[in-house]
C-alpha cells in the first residue's frame, strides 16, 4: 500500500514538473507601436525573459529593451541569430536592440548558452 | 537644515507629432508637472525635450510616459556604447564574476574541508552508505583517512555527536546562506519564469539534502524510531556548494579567454592620431579624424585611419589584420589601414574611410555578428539545453522512487543519495558550450590571421569541401598583368598597335585593360581619346579611335567579327605557352596584332596549391583566358585539371557541374567578379578587394590575396569542427553515462554507487574541459 503510493507521489511530482516547464502556456506581448512608427518592447531578464514571446510586425524597425536584473552570467549576453546580434547586457541597466524584421516567421532569441530562451514572433 | 546637494541629470527626449507652438506648451507642462523635474525646453524644430530632473524623485521612463500620456510621441533616448565601452564593460563584468566566484570557491572549500574533518566520527562506526560506501574513490579514501585521523585526533571522537551535527549545521548554513546563495535566488527567479537551468539542479541536490540533514538533527527519533538512521549531509553540501563554485570560476575565466581575439583587435585602434590643421600638427582623438584630413604616422607608430599615401615611404606590419608575416612596403598612393603598425619611415597620408567606414571597424563587427551566429551543429545540443534540466529532475524522482520500492535496507539514505548525485552530475553548461565556445574562439583565430568566417554555419560548410576552384587571375597570379610582348601585322608597327588599343582600353574596367595603357605610358605613346567604347563581356570591347573602328580582345571575338587570326595564332599560342595571354588588336576590320599580357604568378601560390592537394582536395583551376595560357600557369602551380575560357555565366555552371557529380565544392576568387559561382558553391571564399571586406556572396573574407590564406581558412575549419564534435561527444557521453551511475545502475552488478560530492567534482570539471578544449583552437 505505502509502496503504491509512494508511486503515484513519485509519477505525479515527475508529470508536474514536465507540465510546469513545458506544457504551460507562456504569454505573448505585442510590442507597441510608438509614435515613430517603430514598435518597442521591454524584456526583463531575471532568470529568464520576460515576456518570453514577443509579436511584432514585419517591415518596421523593432526596439528590443533588454532590462537585466541580475548579474547571473548566464543572461549576461543575449544571441538573436537571425539578425547577426550578440549583445553585452549589463547588469541592472537597459540595453537597447534595434532590428528590423523583414520577413514574417518565428525567430529565436536566447542567451550565450541558449538555456535561456525566447521568441520574436513577426506576423506579415 | 542642512542643504542637501542633489545629482540633476539631462536628458534629451525625442518627441514626435508636435505640430504647433502649443504643442510645445502641452509638452513642457507634461514634464514640469513630474515631481523633481528643475528645466524643461521642448524644441519644435529639432523635435526634442531636454529636461533636467533629479533622478531620485523621477526616471526617463516616468518623463517618456508623461509625454505620451498627452497624446504626443516619445521615446527613450539611446545612449549608443561603442563596441570598445561595451568590451571594457563586459570583461569588467567577468572580470568581478571570476574574483567573486574564486573568493566564494576558496572560503566555502575550506569551511566545507572543515565539514568533512567534523563529520567524520558521525560516519565511523555506523553503516555510512551515503557518505562512501559503494563509492569508488571516497568510499576507500574514507577507510584509509578515518583510522589515523581517530589517533592524531581522539578528542573530536569524544565530542557529543548531537553538538558535532549543530555545529556542522551551523558551518553548512553559512557556507548556503554567503557563497551558495546565488544558486538558490537565481534558481528560484529562473523558477517563476518557467525554466530551469544548472543553478536549479544545484539547489534542489542541495536543497534536498539539507532538508533531510536538518530533519534528522532536530527530531533523530522519529527517523530511528521509523527504522531510517538519522544521518546528516552537511559535509556533501557544503563540498558540493565549494566544488560546484570552483567548477564555475574556471570556466568562467577560460569563458572570458575565448574573446581574447575580439579583444586585441579593439585594442589595435590608437586612441590619438597626429593630423595636419591649419598648417599645425595637431594631435586629436582617432575618432573625431575627418574623411580628407592629412595624417603623420612616425615610426613605430600605429596607424589611426584608413588612408592613402601623399608622402613618406616605409614598411608597415599589416600582420595582425592579414596575416601576412612581412611588413608591406608603402609608398606614395598605397593604401594604409587604421590598426596596422608603421615600421621603419615616417608616412603623410589623406584619411579616406573614418569611424564605422573604416577596415578595422568591419573586421570587429564580422567578427561579432560571426561569433552571434548559430552553427548548424548547435541545433542539437540546443534541442537538448532546452529540456535538459526539467528531464533530469524527472529521472532524479525516478532514481529516488525506484531506490525506496527496491532497496533492501536503509532505502530512505540511498535513495536520497542517488537523487541527489543525479541532479548534481547532470550539467547542462557542457552541452550549451560545446559548440558556441568553438565558433567563438576559431572566428577569433581566423580574424588574427586574416581569414575572416561569416558565422559557424561558414566553419561547417568549408569543412565538408572535397574540390577547391580556383579563379586564375588576382587568386593564383597577382592580378597586375603587365604587357611583356607586342607583334604587329604587315602595315602596322608596334606601337601603333600599343597606343590604339590603349586608347580604347582605357574606357574599360577589365583588368588587362589596365596593363596595355600602363605599357603605352611607358613608351610614351599618346593617342587621341576613343569614342563610342562597347565593352562585349568575356570576349572584349570595341570602340572608334580617329575615326577607325578598333577590335580589341579574344580569339573569339575576332572570330565572332569574321576577322580571321589566322596569321597570328602560332604567335599567340607562342605567348599562351608562357603563361601569358594573348589579345588580339584589330584596325577596320583588319587584324593589326596580338599583345602578350602576362599576370605573374603569386610566389606563394605553387606551395599553397601543394597543400590543398595534400588534404585530399580536388584542385581546379577556372579561368576566362584561352587554355594554353590556363595550362602554362597550371603546370607552373602543379595544377592538373583546368576548366579554360569560361564567361563569369561560365564559373556559375561549371561549380554547378561539379556539385551535380556529387563533389562539395569551395570556390575561391574575387568578391566583385566571382560573386555569382562564390554564392553557388557549397563554400565561397573570396579575396579582399578594396575596401568592401563582407562581400554578401562568400562565406569566407580572406584579408591577404594569398592562397594561403585559403589553407588557414580550411585547415581552421577543420579543427575547429573536429573540436565541435570532441565537445558535443564529451558533453552528450558524459551526461548519458554519468547520469545512469549516479541514479545507482552499476551498482547490482558492481556495487558501484556515486556520492553526491564526487558527482559535483565530475560535473566541475565537464564544463570547464568542453571551453578548454575550445580554447585549443587559439594556437
Amino acid at each position: 500500500m505505502l509502496q503504491l503510493l509512494i508511486l503515484i507521489v513519485g509519477l505525479a511530482a515527475i508529470a508536474w514538473v514536465n507540465w510546469y516547464f513545458f506544457m504551460a502556456p507562456k504569454a505573448a506581448v505585442m510590442a507597441k507601436a510608438s509614435a515613430s512608427g517603430s514598435q518597442e518592447v521591454t524584456i526583463t531578464v531575471e532568470g529568464g525573459y520576460s515576456p518570453s514571446v514577443v509579436r511584432a510586425k514585419k517591415g518596421q524597425p523593432l526596439r528590443l529593451i533588454f532590462d537585466r536584473k541580475e548579474k547571473s552570467p548566464c543572461s549576461d549576453e543575449v544571441v538573436i541569430s537571425e539578425f547577426g546580434v550578440r549583445r553585452f547586457l549589463k547588469p541592472f541597466e537597459k540595453t537597447v536592440i534595434d532590428v528590423t524584421p523583414t520577413k514574417a516567421g518565428t525567430f529565436e532569441f536566447a542567451c550565450g548558452m541558449s538555456m535561456l530562451r525566447g521568441q520574436i514572433e513577426v506576423e506579415g | 537644515m542642512q542643504p542637501t546637494t542633489v545629482n540633476i541629470a539631462d536628458v534629451t527626449i525625442p518627441v514626435s507629432g508636435l505640430t504647433c507652438a502649443s504643442c510645445v506648451g502641452h509638452v513642457r507642462e507634461a514634464l514640469e508637472e513630474q515631481p523633481g523635474v528643475t528645466a524643461a525646453n521642448v524644441n519644435l524644430v529639432t523635435r526634442e525635450a531636454k529636461v533636467s530632473f533629479n533622478p531620485g524623485d523621477t526616471s526617463v521612463e516616468t518623463l517618456v510616459e508623461a509625454i505620451r500620456s498627452r497624446g504626443y510621441g516619445a521615446e527613450l533616448p539611446v545612449v549608443r556604447a561603442s563596441l570598445a565601452e561595451e568590451q571594457t564593460a563586459q570583461e569588467k563584468a567577468q572580470a568581478e564574476e571570476y574574483n567573486d566566484l574564486r573568493r566564494k570557491a576558496i572560503a566555502s572549500g575550506a569551511l566545507g574541508a572543515v565539514a568533512m574533518v567534523l563529520s567524520m566520527p558521525l560516519m565511523s562506526g555506523g553503516d555510512h552508505l551515503t557518505h562512501g560506501g559503494g563509492d569508488p574513490i571516497l568510499g576507500p579514501l574514507m577507510n584509509l583517512v578515518e583510522p589515523p585521523m581517530r589517533t592524531a585526533m581522539p578528542w573530536l571522537y569524544s565530542i557529543d555527536p548531537t553538538v558535532l551535527k549543530w555545529v556542522l549545521l551551523t558551518l553548512t548554513v553559512a557556507v548556503m546562506g554567503w557563497a551558495g546563495r546565488q544558486f538558490y535566488t537565481r534558481a528560484w527567479t529562473a523558477f517563476r519564469h518557467r525554466t530551469a537551468d544548472m543553478n536549479t539542479l544545484i539547489a534542489v541536490g542541495t536543497g534536498a539534502a539539507f532538508v533531510y540533514s536538518l530533519a534528522a538533527t532536530i527530531a533523530p527519533d522519529f527517523f530511528v524510531r521509523h527504522g531510517v538512521p538519522a544521518e546528516v549531509y552537511y559535509e556533501a553540501v557544503a563540498m558540493i556548494i565549494a566544488l560546484v563554485l570552483t567548477g564555475n570560476a574556471l570556466e568562467s575565466r577560460a569563458r572570458g579567454k575565448t574573446s581574447e581575439a575580439l579583444k586585441k583587435m579593439l585594442l589595435l585602434q590608437p586612441a590619438q592620431a597626429r593630423v595636419l590643421r591649419n598648417g599645425a600638427e595637431v594631435d586629436v582623438p582617432a575618432g573625431e579624424v575627418q574623411g580628407g584630413e592629412v595624417v603623420l604616422v612616425r615610426p613605430g607608430e600605429r596607424v589611426p585611419v584608413d588612408g592613402i599615401v601623399i608622402e613618406g615611404r616605409s614598411a608597415v606590419d599589416e600582420s595582425m589584420l592579414t596575416g601576412e608575416p612581412v611588413p608591406v612596403q608603402k609608398e606614395v598612393g598605397d593604401k594604409v589601414i587604421g590598426g596596422t603598425l608603421n615600421r621603419l619611415g615616417s608616412l603623410r597620408y589623406r584619411a579616406t574611410a573614418v569611424g564605422a567606414a573604416g577596415m578595422l571597424s568591419q573586421i570587429v563587427k564580422l567578427m561579432r555578428e560571426a561569433q552571434a551566429s548559430r552553427a548548424p551543429m548547435q541545433k542539437l545540443a540546443d534541442r537538448i539545453s532546452a529540456v535538459f534540466v526539467p528531464i533530469v529532475i524527472s529521472i532524479s524522482i525516478a532514481t529516488f522512487v525506484t531506490w525506496l520500492l527496491v532497496a533492501p535496507e536503509a532505502g530512505l539514505v540511498r535513495a536520497l543519495s542517488a537523487a541527489v548525485a543525479v541532479l548534481i552530475i547532470a550539467c547542462p553548461c557542457a552541452v550549451g558550450l560545446a559548440v558556441p565556445t568553438a565558433v567563438t574562439v576559431a572566428i577569433g583565430r581566423g580574424a588574427q590571421a586574416g581569414v575572416l568566417f561569416k558565422g559557424g554555419e561558414a566553419l561547417e560548410k568549408l569543412h565538408g569541401v572535397d574540390t577547391i576552384l580556383l579563379d586564375k587571375t588576382g587568386t593564383i597570379t597577382q592580378g597586375r598583368p603587365s604587357v611583356t610582348r607586342v607583334a604587329a601585322a604587315a602595315g602596322f608597327s608596334e606601337d601603333t598597335v600599343l597606343a590604339t588599343a590603349a586608347a580604347v582600353e582605357r574606357l574599360s574596367e577589365h583588368p588587362l585593360a589596365e596593363a596595355v595603357v600602363i605599357a603605352a605610358e611607358e613608351r610614351a605613346l599618346v593617342s587621341s581619346p576613343a569614342g563610342d567604347f562597347d565593352a562585349v563581356p568575356g570576349l572584349g570591347a570595341s570602340a572608334i579611335v580617329e575615326g577607325r573602328r578598333v577590335l580589341i580582345g579574344n580569339q573569339r571575338l575576332m572570330e565572332s567579327r569574321e576577322i580571321a587570326p589566322t596569321a597570328f595564332l602560332a604567335t599567340a599560342e607562342e605567348f599562351a605557352a608562357t603563361g601569358a595571354t594573348p589579345v588580339f588588336v584589330a584596325i577596320d576590320g583588319l587584324l593589326a596584332g596580338v599583345i602578350a599580357i602576362s599576370d605573374p604568378i603569386k610566389p606563394t601560390s605553387a606551395a599553397a596549391i601543394k597543400k590543398l592537394r595534400i588534404k585530399g582536395l580536388r584542385v581546379v583551376m577556372l579561368t576566362g583566358d584561352r587554355k594554353t595560357t590556363a595550362l602554362a600557369v597550371a603546370r607552373m602551380v602543379g595544377i592538373d585539371e583546368v576548366v579554360a575560357g569560361v564567361l563569369p555565366e561560365g564559373k556559375v555552371a561549371e561549380v554547378k557541374r561539379l556539385q551535380q557529380e556529387g563533389r562539395r565544392v569551395a570556390m575561391v576568387g574575387d568578391g566583385v567578379n566571382d560573386a555569382p559561382a562564390l554564392a553557388q558553391a557549397d563554400a565561397g571564399l573570396s579575396m579582399a578587394s578594396g575596401s568592401d571586406i563582407a562581400s554578401e556572396a562568400s562565406d569566407v573574407t580572406l584579408m591577404r590575396s594569398d592562397l594561403e590564406a585559403a589553407v588557414s581558412a580550411i585547415d581552421l575549419s577543420n579543427r575547429a569542427l573536429r573540436v565541435m564534435k570532441q565537445n558535443l561527444a564529451w558533453a552528450f557521453l558524459y551526461n548519458v553515462i554519468g547520469i545512469p551511475v549516479a541514479a545507482g545502475a552499476l551498482y547490482a552488478a558492481f556495487d558501484l554507487l556515486l556520492t553526491p560530492v564526487l558527482a559535483s567534482v565530475a560535473m566541475a570539471l565537464s564544463s570547464f574541459s568542453v571551453v578548454s578544449n575550445s580554447l585549443r583552437l587559439r594556437r
